[in-house]
């Protein structure tokens, strides 16, 4: 057996290992709480692995810098929480339309505006799903551990490579901060996903051209040959310009298609003790921590509850929620915000279930009693 | 006739461009790409980036790596391109609102990094896209469609801006006086650090209707006779220049360029090794 790197890590230091170890080369963000650690130990690491680090001016250029590197040909990363995350969302839009992968990490915290720095909330999770405007497919993960967070981050790349779009890894301020033992896997037992590339010397390179089989187009790099043009204006195949309202139209659908045609690989869950039960708890990130808990206490007292835990937020898994649906008489959406999720849990589940949420947006956790109380409530 | 500046330096499937009759942008965008073919730079190892407006488009237009991105973003974006790819000759093409207004954090921190980056701004003194309202160069007391009354910002001397940010070429020349322009450019491709290129551009249609500059050739015109060249400039009594604008060279400096300072920090680690 070979040796295993066990190491008591940080969640945001653990977010930078596993963007390394899905071959992370370019970061470039701006420093806010909690996220900074991000940006910190990325400017420590990456150097040594003939990476780059920049510190932009703020998080809009943060943001901006990860499209040109991307395009450039390195697997890109920034950082932020809150106010930066709203920062982003213009160039967010940029790297969905001009399909350009990259890894977006939002340490979410306390808000509106400035809010709670330094406190906890999962309250970007609409924002994450619509921050920039028009219609536009959205991949968004929530880990819920130190090393679900290195997992999850390298997802994230994974994700963006294979579907060329932006990934957003939404973590919050305890998860971004706690430390847990968390064993590093070694190299050769992690997947990485690399972007498509166009062969070299076609007489012909269409950036935008899907071929028989694929999720996303092809990708050069600037510098290798192709002289090719990327625009946030609608495109054609050729990636001009184009009004034609069917070019418009064609390519918003394929877009959105990413998703649609690949839901299954986009799907991400755990179920806890959800077999014989007839209430069901919907939760994700740190406060599905508190409800497995809860789960636990109210299995203790006969009661049975189990915990549904999507670790793949966007796209929502809407399959296994209205089965769940169907299987429970009662869902209770647990999330650190005044409702967000259980809107898309009751836009699916509503015909089939009650439900009912459990949320607070003051900067403390939801703990395993108050879930608890929830859960009694309803029974 | 073929002209072989044009076919080999753009692609001429995407012309004739959008510009009104009488634009500037097309003089100025044509002096830069004389400049890259000047060079002799592979088409390959240059990309192009701009931002969003009437001068934004013009890379679209030409034949390297383009990249038109966002309002005021391009230097940002241009930022990571280099950072990723340093042997990449970098050209950002950008206007007076795009680069000194939404822009202007960007430019100044561009300067100040010393990153390897030429900037040409197209300065129409008037937002050209959106049709005609005054920017951050749009002189005080001119009009724009939302300054009916006259403007009464005091407006930015652009070069001055980024000469006092930390840029280390800084140059103005005018659509009218073209080969200046070409010079310039080669100038700062040829800078190891942030160049910074002013090309005075008119735009008759908005800028030029609004404040009664008269038709293009007038526009021209007006560059024409009121651009004083800074050499020149010294040596005019002061009546001379009042009113009057300056172009040429105005700063040109070696300073650490940025992403060679980031390599020297990559190579330290491989000694280590
Ligand atoms: C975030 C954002 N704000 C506003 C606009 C609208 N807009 C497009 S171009 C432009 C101004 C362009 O003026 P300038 O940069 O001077 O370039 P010109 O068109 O004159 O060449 C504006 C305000 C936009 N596209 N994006």
């Amino acid at each position: 057996m070979k040796n295993k790197k066990i190491k008591l890590m940080q969640g945001n230091e653990a977010c930078v290992e596993g963007a390394l170890a899905a071959g992370m080369k370019f970061f470039a963000g701006y420093p806010i709480t909690p996220s900074t650690e991000i940006a910190e130990i990325s400017s420590l690491r990456l150097p040594r692995i003939g990476g780059k680090f920049i510190q932009m001016e703020d998080e809009i250029a943060g943001m901006a810098a990860v499209i040109g590197g991307s395009l450039a040909g390195l697997k890109s990363m920034t950082a932020t929480s809150g106010p930066g995350f709203s920062l982003k969302q213009e160039n967010l839009g940029y790297a969905v339309l001009a399909e350009v992968p990259c890894v977006v990490v939002n340490v979410q915290r306390g808000g509106p505006s400035t809010g709670l720095p330094t406190m906890p909330a999962q309250g970007d999770i609409m924002q994450a799903k619509w921050g920039t405007h028009g219609d536009h497919p959205v991949i968004a993960l929530s880990p819920s551990s130190v090393r679900e967070t290195f997992d999850l981050t390298v997802k994230a790349f994974n994700y963006a490579e294979k579907y060329r779009m932006p990934v957003i890894l939404l973590t919050d301020e305890v998860i971004g901060h706690m430390r847990e033992k968390i064993e590093i896997p070694d190299p050769d037992e992690i997947e990485i996903i690399d972007r498509l590339k166009p062969e070299k010397g076609l007489d012909e390179y269409k950036p935008y051209e899907i071929k028989e089989g694929q999720v996303a187009p092809e990708m050069a790099a600037y510098g290798e040959g192709y002289r090719f043009h990327v625009t946030g204006l609608i495109h054609d195949e050729t990636g001009f310009p184009s009004n034609d309202s069917k070019v418009a139209g064609d390519l918003v659908n394929r877009l959105m298609k990413k998703i649609d045609d690949n839901i299954d690989d986009l799907t991400l869950y755990e179920e806890y003790k959800l077999d014989d039960a007839d209430i069901a708890v919907i939760s994700y990130g740190i406060t599905a921590r508190s409800a497995k808990s809860a789960v636990d206490m109210a299995r203790a007292e006969g009661l049975k509850v189990g915990l549904f835990r999507p670790m793949i937020i966007w796209p929502f898994p809407e399959k296994q929620i209205a089965q769940l649906g169907k299987r429970v008489k009662n869902i209770i959406t647990a999330e650190m915000n005044l409702g967000q999720y259980v809107l898309e849990v009751e836009r699916v589940a509503n015909k089939y279930t009650n439900i009912t949420k459990c949320g607070k947006a003051n900067g403390e956790l939801i703990t395993p009693d108050e879930i608890l109380a929830k859960i009694k409530e309803v029974q | 006739m073929t002209n072989t500046l044009i076919e080999n330096n753009f692609r001429t499937n995407r012309l004739p461009h959008i510009w009104c009759s009488g634009c500037g942008h097309g003089i100025i965008m044509r002096a830069i790409t004389k400049a890259v073919d000047e060079l002799g730079y592979n088409k390959d190892d240059v990309c192009v980036v701009s931002g969003i407006g009437c001068s934004s488009r013009a890379p679209g237009y030409m034949d390297f790596n383009t990249f038109h991105t966002l309002h005021g973003r391009a230097l940002a974006y241009a930022t990571g391109v280099k950072m990723a790819k340093p042997e990449l000759k970098v050209i950002v093409v950008t206007g007076d609102g795009d680069c000194a207004a939404i822009g202007g954090n960007h430019l100044i921190h561009s300067a100040r990094r010393n990153i390897d980056i030429t900037t040409i701004v197209f300065n129409n003194n008037i937002y050209g896209m959106t049709g005609g309202q005054y920017s951050p160069t749009t002189p005080t007391g001119d009009k724009g469609t939302t300054a009916p009354f006259g403007n009464i910002d005091k407006n930015f001397d652009l070069c001055k801006l980024v000469q006092g940010a930390g840029a280390t070429y800084v140059a103005r020349s005018t659509a009218y006086h073209v080969n200046m322009i070409t010079q310039q450019v080669k100038t700062g491709l040829e800078n190891k650090g942030f160049s910074f290129i002013e090309a005075v551009s008119i735009c008759p249609t908005y800028y030029g209707r609004k404040n009664k500059k008269g038709d293009a050739v007038s526009m021209m015109n007006y560059l024409k006779t009121n651009a004083v060249n800074v050499k020149a400039a010294d040596k005019l009594p002061k009546e001379k220049i009042q009113g009057k604008f300056l172009i040429g060279e105005f700063y040109k400096s070696q300073e650490p360029e940025y992403t060679e300072e980031y390599q020297k920090i990559i190579d330290s680690f491989q000694k280590e090794r």
